[in-house]
């Protein structure tokens, strides 16, 4: 259901100036630094991705259990970036398995 | 050499020339007794509380009263303290507790010391609060083993902690809450935060041996002893979670701590980072009470675990000279506040609530191979 992509993505005006013609998703940056995710939700529509991107000289991890969406990003360092996109509406609440004060919400709109 | 430096110094003192001996940077931290870099390390003033728990003198004296009396388990011969023992660090000294009638336990006791600064409670996190976590080892029945509503129509009974209960909590029920959020006031004045390190913090260079500010130094540097990445300011520890490759992870059917409350491959085999405040006083260590002394947790670290399965990615190889082992350990030591003299409440003395003694739990409890 939920795909992690491994990748960088483009930005979505870059992306949108290669295809024209495809409705493309957007993507959304959170960053993870000083123990935090840079924002605490997140609103995206279905089909969405967003990217996860350590800025800590240390690794983090990102997953969600919840019922909109089961991910596990597993650990690593700073510089690297994972995604996920969404194709389910619902609340998904994320956090960082190595540090549970790290908690953050994305809202999937249909 | 040092005595060129030296001279070197009071010349450069003599001439006014001021700045010529800046203090050695590491990691972002100016080595500098009092420098604003510093900063980050000192803990607030007070511990935070839930909003429905500020402190007050009642409160913290009612939680005493229950925090030490041993009627509050199912034997009336274990209170908090037992485990919680103020004479030998808010902990036990054994590798692993010792619960209802002498049953060894899987987990280390952790201090609660400074555990008002925690941001999630036990080694594997399941308590949110010092109030979440303050009954579970009453009820548990390998622990205190108590039946809770027979202890609260007991507190009621009793004219001195109905009195108590009043003052602390008017016209609230003697019953779960009030006893949780008693003993978590009590807890909350358990704080280490004026060690030797806090003063040399704050700006006492003297506080600190030269040796010490050396072990902070290898402390933080990544390069060194890569401590801080997880034992982080301000209370020495990150509220995280990490496998560090303990043996006891290589048995068959091992603790897997954490990965009971959040199911993902990361989290087998990770426990709570403990604080490292009064860590002088705490031995053994490590949750599993594996290592004796603080020069074991080094060595431990050294070579980089003895199982290294499921590894926290935080954990990297370090490699120390023999100085840098020892200023490590010195500068451990250096995070004990002086002892603080406890004084004990004077408790009810009616007889335990328990008016029948309960039999001992069947075989299958006590067996040596549990």
């Amino acid at each position: 259901m939920i795909k992690p992509i491994r990748a960088f993505l483009p930005v979505a005006a870059v992306a949108a100036a290669l295809v024209p013609a495809l409705a493309l998703a957007e993507a959304t940056v959170v960053a993870q630094k000083d123990k935090k995710f840079s924002t605490d939700r997140v609103e995206v529509k279905v089909g969405d991705s967003v990217e996860f991107r350590n800025d800590d000289p240390f690794f983090h991890n990102v997953f969600s259990l919840s019922d909109a969406a089961t991910f596990d990003l597993g650990s690593y360092p700073q510089g690297e970036s994972k995604s996920v996109s969404f194709d389910t509406a619902g609340t998904v609440d994320v956090e960082c398995a190595i540090h549970p004060s790290m908690k953050m919400t994305i809202e999937v709109k249909p | 050499m040092q005595k060129t430096l030296r001279a070197a110094l009071l010349t450069a003192l003599a001439l006014g020339t001021g700045n010529v001996a800046a203090a050695p940077v590491v990691d972002g931290y100016v080595l500098e007794a009092g420098h604003a870099s510093l900063q980050p390390w000192l803990l607030a003033d007070a511990p935070p509380h839930p909003a429905d728990n500020a402190p007050s003198a009642a409160r913290v004296e009612l939680g005493k009263m229950l925090f030490f009396d041993p009627r509050l388990s199912g034997d009336g011969n274990m209170s908090c303290a037992t485990c919680h023992n103020p004479l030998l660090g808010w902990s036990d000294g054994l590798p692993t507790a010792k619960g209802v009638k002498s049953r060894v336990l899987d987990r280390a006791t952790p201090t609660i010391v400074n555990a008002a600064y925690n941001a999630i409670q036990m080694w594997d996190g399941r308590a949110a609060s010092l109030e979440d976590q303050a009954l579970g080892p009453m009820e548990a029945n390998v622990e205190m083993n108590m039946d809770l509503p027979r202890l609260y129509a007991w507190l009621r009974s009793d004219a001195v902690y109905r009195a108590a209960f009043e003052h602390a909590y008017p016209d609230e029920e003697i019953g779960a809450s009030t006893v949780a959020r008693a003993i978590a006031s009590f807890e909350r004045t358990v704080v280490s935060k004026e060690s030797p390190f806090d003063r040399w913090v704050r700006g006492d260079a003297d506080a600190m041996t030269p040796q010490q500010v050396r072990g902070f130094a290898v402390f933080v540097d990544p390069a060194k002893g890569n401590c801080a990445v997880c034992h982080a300011a301000p209370n020495f520890t990150d509220d995280g979670f990490h496998n560090v490759g303990l043996a006891s992870y290589g048995v068959e059917q091992p603790d897997l701590g954490r990965y009971a409350q959040k199911p993902l491959g990361l989290m087998k085999g990770a426990f709570k980072t403990p604080t490292l405040r009064d860590v002088a006083h705490t031995a053994p260590y490590f949750h599993d009470g594996s290592a004796l002394t603080l020069e074991d947790v080094v060595a431990h670290y050294e070579r980089g675990g003895e199982v290294r399965e499921n590894l926290s990615p935080n954990m990297q190889d370090i490699a120390l000279s023999a100085a840098e082992r020892a200023d490590l350990v010195a500068f451990l030591h250096a995070l004990s506040s002086p002892p603080a003299p406890v004084v004990l409440p004077t408790l009810p003395t009616r007889p335990s609530p328990i008016l029948v003694q309960p039999t001992l739990a069947p075989e299958r409890g006590m067996a040596a191979t549990e």
